[in-house]
């Protein structure tokens, strides 16, 4: 009935919208050195692309959206994949949304790392700096009211993370074998999650705080072995509960950012944190250059046993905004860790060649990491990237 | 007697004039201009950029405009970025308020990610053009003082010409100088000078109309910036007023969700 009245509607008006969009991209990476292991490779060109067709009822309540993904590597057998990023339908209410379908949800405020973003599983294989998201299917309801948003989540299919391929790079030593995912839940990947979060903003300041009850999207890694006898790495996928909490605060140039985590359901039960600032300087150098200094501490109360490389580390970088025609952003960010002295480094900078065209340049390394430190494994995985990237 | 009165009725008349300041007389006129756009409701509209750097070479963005008018405060205001292609579906909502600074989002679609930004970047140029934040922020009263400086003619019409000088310490002018005209308080040139007080910028509005008649608005906004020879035109098309815009329409689930 309902389709039938959209339908009729749609044929009468004649004004739905229908967009296509979206991007192809060539991509390269090279590594500095050689690898820890021989079926690893110095240099990866790849491809991928991501449209994305978003369709618009004329009553404009009513919206789908489908963001499929592919990218074919040229050596990296799990890093060639293909995702729905989005496959959705979202109707609006005047005061309340459901979106149904699979869907990206992003929380949090820090620049440095992402504790209190949950909703979707982290696809690594595209980046090891964790911002890429698997597609999740999810019913999510938002309540918008005066007193705040309040979004529910029933999430009744679990994904599981990616990793690289045995010829891949950035993976642990041995390789993780994806195929022998153990889980805690009887249900395995059917088990059902839920999230919730309640966000509010007042003038300068944006509150968030969230609950998650459910399959963990960080596996632990252990010892096993696969067919051939291997050595590998077996993901284990726990139960959890976590409570999250996300501030920002804005204050003239300072933007005050803080973000906290409690999990529970594994042993053993911890918090975490990141808190720090972006101070951000406009028209720097007499220029029209903003330029940004960020700083942020990084804090896990399991301390050397925590799986995270960031436990006790101090954040500091550098943003350059050119505010010029091609939109030049630089990005210069380095983690020290206070306590096994591992020190990360990460640039990233992009530019619009044209109206279509953005190259980015990416570059990672990791010094100084000691055999007990979580980013031990990815010593010798310095590399830079650069992409060259269509819209349209 | 009666003419004695009568001289005195007039001096009196006469000091009262002369006790308007200059910039009383200059507040009065910016007040005036706002009174008269007052009532808009909301409207959406469609905004082209043009930029040219010194060599004429062009770029060009598209954006969306939605307003909405928020009589106690400041405006609520959603702008949607269409081109070019790998912007698209960037999305910044702004709260303007009368005084203090503004509460500003951007959302990156890429990351799904609603930003809060510090709205004290006043002087930043607005996606790479001749307009900066403050330029293309709403211009509530209270944001600058004024001062009556004469009255000459633009665009052919009898104009006010006022200087005013932004309170913010953030702002990246030390004055600007506004031509308006006598008739309809209508905006026709802004000079804009840099904290070094030699001129930056100048602003001329092309092609007026008036909508809901009352409503004026310019169809090409023209900056020209004479310390880097390059400059941006604006042009506004597809004005819409009172298409009934709701609060419910600028919040952070309303970023999300415009394409």
């Amino acid at each position: 009935m309902y389709i039938g009245v959209t339908l009729s509607t749609l044929i009468v008006a004649g004004t739905a919208a229908a967009d296509w969009s979206g991007s192809v991209a060539l991509e390269y990476r090279g590594f500095t050195q050689t690898p820890l292991d021989d079926e690893q490779h110095r240099h990866y060109f790849s491809v991928a692309a991501q449209p994305e067709y978003v369709y618009a009822l004329p009553d404009s309540k009513d919206q789908l959206r489908f963001v499929p993904f592919v990218r074919v590597d040229q050596y990296d057998s799990e890093r060639s994949h293909a995702d729905i990023r989005e496959l959705s339908w979202t109707q609006v209410g005047d005061s309340h949304e459901w979106r149904i379908g699979i869907g990206k949800v992003f929380w949090g405020v820090t620049e440095s790392q992402h504790l209190v973003d949950i909703v979707n599983q982290t696809d690594l294989v595209e980046n090891s700096d964790g911002e890429d998201k698997l597609g999740q299917p999810m019913v999510n309801l938002a309540l918008i009211r005066d007193w705040g948003t309040v979004d529910l989540f029933v999430l009744p299919y679990f994904r599981e993370r990616t990793f690289a391929g045995a010829e891949g790079r950035l993976r642990w030593q041995p390789r993780v074998d994806t195929e022998q995912a153990v889980y805690e839940s009887s249900r395995g990947r059917d088990h059902v999650d839920y999230a919730a979060r309640w966000a509010k903003s007042w003038s300068g300041i944006d509150l968030g705080l969230s609950y998650f009850s459910g399959t963990s999207r960080d596996p632990r890694l252990t010892l096993g072995s696969d067919a051939g006898g291997n050595l590998v790495l077996v993901p284990h996928y726990e139960l959890i509960h976590q409570a999250g909490l996300d501030l920002a605060a804005v204050q003239g140039a300072w933007l005050w950012k803080l973000e906290a985590i409690y999990r529970s359901g594994i042993d053993p039960a911890y918090f975490a944190s990141t808190a720090g600032f972006e101070y951000t300087l406009s028209g720097a150098f007499d220029s029209g250059v903003d330029l940004g200094l960020l700083a942020e501490y990084l804090y896990d109360d399991r301390g050397d046993d925590s799986p995270s490389p960031f436990q006790d580390d101090a954040f500091a970088g550098v943003r350059l905004a050119f505010n010029d025609a091609a939109s030049s952003e630089l990005l210069f960010g380095i983690v020290q860790d206070l306590t096994s002295q591992a020190r990360m480094f990460n640039l990233e900078a992009s530019r619009r060649l044209g109206d279509q065209w953005k190259l980015s340049v990416e570059a990672r390394a990791v010094a100084a990491a000691p055999a007990d430190d979580p980013v031990f494994p990815i010593r010798r995985d310095d590399y830079v990237q650069l992409e060259l990237a269509r819209y349209f | 007697m009666l003419r004695r009165l009568l001289l005195l009725l007039l001096s009196l008349g006469a000091c009262s004039a002369a006790a308007q300041t200059p910039e009383e007389k200059g507040l009065a006129i910016a007040t005036a201009a706002e009174r008269r756009d007052d009532g808009f409701g909301d409207f959406t509209a469609n905004m082209e950029m043009i930029l040219k750097n010194r060599h004429a070479e062009e770029s060009r963005r598209k954006l969306r405009v939605l307003e909405r008018e928020v009589p106690a405060d400041g405006d609520k205001g959603l702008t949607l970025f269409d081109e070019p292609a790998d912007v698209k579906g960037t999305a910044l909502l702004t709260f303007s308020h009368k005084v203090n600074d503004d509460d500003q989002w951007l959302y990156l679609p890429a990351l799904k990610r609603v930003k809060r930004i510090s709205s004290a970047n006043k002087s930043g140029s607005f996606m790479g053009s001749e307009f900066s934040y403050e330029d293309i922020g709403s211009q509530e009263i209270d944001k600058y003082r004024y001062k009556y400086l004469r009255d000459e003619p633009c665009d052919g019409k009898p104009c006010f010409v006022i200087e005013r000088y932004p309170v913010s310490p953030n702002s990246g002018y030390t004055r600007q100088v506004v031509w308006l005209d006598q008739a309809h308080y209508r905006t026709w040139k802004v000079e804009y000078y840099d904290r070094k007080q030699s001129l930056l910028k100048t602003l001329t509005f092309n092609g007026y109309q008036q909508y809901l008649g009352k409503h004026w608005r310019a169809a090409e906004l023209f900056m020209q910036n004479h310390q880097s020879g390059k400059s941006t035109l604006l042009k506004w098309s597809d004005y819409k007023f009172r298409v009934g815009l709701k609060d419910a329409d600028f919040n952070e689930a309303s970023l999300k969700r415009q394409r």
